[in-house]
């Protein structure tokens, strides 16, 4: 049972959002030693850029085809059903979210913990808090990603629209509200107080930049990104970040880092997609391109099908991630912190993703095989992978 | 065997009575890895040199104990009792500035008034949790922290950072991360030391050394894990003040803020 695939999809790109989708669940499961695993840990960016990148590359990719073949309306109106199935999802994981907090508010009580207790305090305002959530002003922890994900939808389809006719235009349109954003400090308001943990006045130009690279850019500036210059370039900046990343572990290497370059280069801001996170995203890009070619023999293999699988369910698999990394969190609370349970909660974890991404593949393979409706009918959602 | 038996019996007692202090230390000393003064302590060490030693510790409420005992429990008050036996003959006073769900913007505000009051040498600053809690902006968060050391620096008192802890129950709930970086960020490029309680906290947790999920409304543990903090805390305090000397020989009379040497 091959992965269904369009010819021209880059398996790649599915290979590389299963291995995010994994990073982040890694990520989300507190108090886990298996999260070194994480790009986190390596350098500037983590596996939300390589998530919203892929994630805006698939979406050109599927909504730019449906705009051409059957215009802007069909494909927007597509769009903003997507915009609204990751709402939907998100206040779903807002659910699992708030009933683990009332269980541990209800169950709860050390004299140790009295001022981290006041997490709860919102569970006693239900009126304001749900409504806070519904607007997405609300923040649970590790559900940031979301919600951008939503706002970068919506205004998507005029983006295509741009990107379709003149993709440099569109690109620098992006460019430039990312530049404005810093220049002005735009944000969106959080409740109760703060902004977003992730703005996606910012973090639209990864899933531009992403959707550009679908259309066309990607072959633009391969010539460039394969040099051997700009290869090594690439590497050394890797190797430059791993440095600094290493000296946030232990800081007596961090009296090395030149003072004023320390200066200059803190705060590295997650928030609105500091440009030394761009740059590394762009750094790891380039040296993964260069040593994995489009047809690597390793993408066939039968390791890397459960990867792939699940960056061609990536929604799915990620709102999975986010429940499983609350039942991991919750198993190795009520049975057991050490090690080895942390491995096994991590294993266990990347396995149910797994499985659920390769029944929901099993799933979309038997509905296009059996005689039904027309096949416009499921063109874009159902084929080659989500957007 | 016996003979085996004995030998490891005999060179326990002797680690345990070597150096004066590891009795004292017990089990806390299970995450003495993680606890390091990275940079010196100057202002503790002209300090110690002159027999008086004050101490501020800034904070929110896990700076303190419920209960009557609470204060003498909590870790500032063991800092102070470590401390005193790590340096005899030292008039050593800890006082603690801790008010519940103060952010680390509330703490500066009226920190000018408290160093005018206390005059401390040295300001062990714990912050990051109501930040966390409340979602402020960590940009402001790292803000708030550097006007803080400049209040600091303009008073001339050391500075130490005591991050959040760690809650296993409420871990998933609270995001700590963008806190704790920028605690990190701002400590590394401040060059102040940065005890790291959530680290801590979780080795002993992982160890086994206390058990810190469980829901209870006794204070024992609560208790014994202030009293390691406060062991562990004096003993940076104390590596600090060694650094500051070491470097002081060295290094003649470099501007305080400088980052120690290696």
């Amino acid at each position: 049972m091959p992965p269904a695939l369009p010819a021209g999809r880059d398996l790649r790109l599915d290979f590389f959002r299963g291995v995010a989708l994994w990073l982040i669940y890694l990520d989300h499961v507190p108090a886990n030693v298996t999260s070194w695993l994480s790009t986190r840990s390596y350098g500037f960016s983590d596996a939300t850029e390589i998530f919203l990148f892929i994630s805006g590359y698939s979406a050109a990719f599927v909504y730019g085809r449906e705009m051409r073949d059957r215009g802007v309306v069909v494909a927007g109106a597509r769009i903003l059903k997507r915009a609204w199935q990751i709402y939907v999802a998100h206040i779903f994981l807002f659910m699992v979210y708030m009933a683990e907090i009332a269980y541990v508010a209800a169950t709860f009580d050390n004299p140790l913990y009295s001022e981290e207790m006041g997490i709860f305090n919102f569970l006693k305002q239900p009126d304001v808090t749900l409504v806070q959530a519904m607007l997405l002003k609300f923040k649970p922890a590790n559900m940031d990603i979301l919600p951008v994900y939503i706002v970068v939808l919506i205004g998507f389809a005029p983006t295509l629209w741009v990107l379709l006719r003149t993709p440099t235009l569109a690109l620098a349109g992006s460019v430039a509200l990312y530049a404005l954003t810093w220049r002005f400090d735009w944000s969106l308001p959080a409740y109760p107080t703060g902004t977003w943990e992730l703005n996606p006045f910012a973090w639209q130009l990864m899933f531009v930049f992403g959707a550009w690279c679908a259309l066309g850019g990607a072959e633009r500036i391969a010539p460039i990104a394969r040099s051997r210059p700009v290869v090594a370039l690439a590497a050394l900046y890797l190797a430059l970040a791993f440095t600094i990343a290493l000296s946030w572990h232990a800081p007596r290497l961090a009296s090395y880092v030149p003072r004023w370059f320390s200066e200059w280069m803190y705060p590295i801001n997650r928030e609105d997609l500091d440009v030394l996170r761009f740059a590394h995203f762009l750094a790891l890009a380039v040296v993964t391109l260069r040593f994995i070619p489009r047809d690597w023999a390793g993408l066939a293999s039968p390791l890397a099908r459960p990867v792939i699988l699940c960056g061609q369910n990536s929604l799915e698999v990620f709102c999975f991630g986010i429940f499983l990394s609350f039942a991991g969190h919750f198993a190795m609370v009520e049975i057991s912190d050490r090690i080895w349970m942390q491995v096994c909660v991590a294993v266990g974890g990347i396995a149910a993703m797994a499985g659920l991404a390769t029944m929901i593949t099993w799933y979309k393979e038997s509905e296009r095989t059996k005689p039904g409706p027309h096949p416009l009918l499921r063109s874009a959602d159902g084929a080659g992978g989500d957007a | 065997m016996r003979a085996l038996r004995a030998l490891i019996a005999a060179l326990t007692a002797a680690t345990l009575a070597g150096p004066a202090l590891a009795a004292d230390e017990g089990a806390c000393y299970v995450a003495k890895g993680l606890v390091q003064a990275d940079f010196a302590l100057p202002r503790v060490a002209a300090a110690v040199d002159a027999k008086q030693l004050k101490i501020v510790v800034l904070g929110s409420g896990s700076s303190t104990l419920p209960g009557a005992d609470g204060p003498a429990k909590a870790y500032p008050a063991r800092l102070q009792e470590s401390l005193e036996r790590r340096f005899p003959g030292v008039a050593v006073r800890v006082v603690t500035q801790a008010k519940p769900r103060q952010t680390a913007a509330d703490m500066v505000k009226a920190l000018r008034q408290t160093l005018g009051e206390e005059k401390p040498d040295l300001v062990i600053w714990q912050t990051g949790t109501v930040d966390a809690m409340l979602g402020v902006d960590p940009d402001e968060f790292q803000t708030a922290l550097g006007e803080g050391l400049d209040v600091l620096r303009d008073s001339k008192a050391d500075a130490l950072f005591v991050n959040m802890q760690y809650s296993p129950r409420t871990d998933s709930i609270t995001a700590l991360t963008a806190y704790l970086d920028a605690m990190r960020f701002v400590a590394l490029q401040r060059g102040i030391p940065l005890f790291d309680r959530l680290g801590v906290m979780k080795e002993w947790s992982e160890l086994g050394v206390f058990d810190l999920a469980a829901a209870t409304k006794k204070i024992d543990i609560a208790e014994r894990v202030h009293d390691c903090i406060g062991r562990l805390l004096a003993s940076m305090v104390a590596e600090g003040k060694t650094l500051a000397q070491t470097s002081d020989t060295g290094a003649g009379t470099m501007d305080s803020q400088k980052k120690e040497s290696h």
